[in-house]
């Protein structure tokens, strides 16, 4: 999956406009995972996962950091990455096919909140991004 | 047999009374052409689909949008018996179209999206949820007569 320089843009520009409302993206995020796809629960045993949970909220603000720091290194996301990947591969070892279903819930998230910002351009950006930092993360793990 | 909640079913219910079928179902079947491109080989009569804007405002995909969204509609009236009700169609989609049931899960996964975007009041994580289970549930169906 190769991001174009357009695709590049519309990921920065999408980024740009939801601005300091990130982390409140990715605590949405999961917690619509969560819901969705319940069998995602199971790499959070250890976190109270009801609704407005503090855990999940400051998870949700990690994962929004780390899409927005491979926003802002998005010619190197395996680079700006690399540690995450590392945790991911040797540590956390969450199932490849996982990555998809939040990707899902944050696009998901972005049309409830600003509907007007996913044109079907931007929408397609972002869901070749979502795929290559799932790609990423998951690059280590054989 | 698929188990439905009564919570699962209004949800369901209240949110499609508001959809405009025709329009969301164009946007649905626009952007699963425009999000993964490779769902245009389906789709190699309906002309020119050589960027978003020409996807977008393309007749034929209007259309068949509409036609795809009114089938879902069915499937919503029939909720206990979706397998029997998409016996046909899927029938259709294996013998005639030749479709890969992996594009009803694309094109279930774009719908949640054009529903979030369109519904953002009522979408909810658990409206959400009864949703991508919705979409599951027909595309597992559409793929149930396969051989």
């Amino acid at each position: 999956m190769v991001l174009s320089a357009a695709d590049k843009a519309n990921v920065k520009a999408a980024f740009c406009k939801i601005g300091g409302q990130a982390d409140e993206y990715g605590a949405d995020a999961l917690e619509r995972m969560f819901v969705t796809y319940p069998q995602t629960k199971t790499y959070f045993p250890h976190f109270d996962l009801g609704k407005g949970s503090a855990q999940v909220k400051g998870h949700g603000k990690k994962v929004a950091a780390a899409l927005v720091e491979a926003a802002n290194h998005i010619d190197d996301i395996a680079g700006a990455l690399s540690k995450l990947s590392d945790l991911h591969a040797q540590k956390l070892r969450v199932d490849p096919v996982n990555f998809k279903l939040l990707g899902q819930c944050f696009l998901v998230v972005v049309a409830a909140r600003n509907p007007s910002l996913l044109t079907p351009e931007v929408h397609a950006s972002l869901d070749k991004f979502l795929c290559a930092v799932g790609t990423v993360l998951t690059a280590k793990y054989r | 047999m698929v188990e439905w909640t009564a919570e699962e079913k209004q949800l369901i219910s209240s949110l499609w009374a508001k959809v405009n079928v025709a329009e969301c179902g164009a946007e649905a079947l626009a952007r699963l052409l425009i999000v993964y491109p490779w769902t245009q080989r389906f789709f190699a009569n309906f002309g020119n689909l050589s960027s978003p804007t020409a996807v977008i405002g393309n007749p034929m995909v209007r259309a068949h949008g509409k036609k795809v969204l009114t089938s879902f509609g069915d499937a919503i009236k029939n909720l206990d018996n979706i397998k029997k009700c998409f016996a046909q169609l899927s029938k259709l989609h294996c013998d005639k179209l030749h479709v890969d049931p992996e594009n009803f899960r694309l094109l279930g996964d774009i719908l949640i999206v054009v529903l979030a975007a369109n519904h953002s009041k009522e979408f909810s994580p658990a409206c959400q949820a009864a949703w991508q289970k919705m979409v599951h549930v027909v595309a597992h169906a559409l793929a149930h007569e396969y051989h």
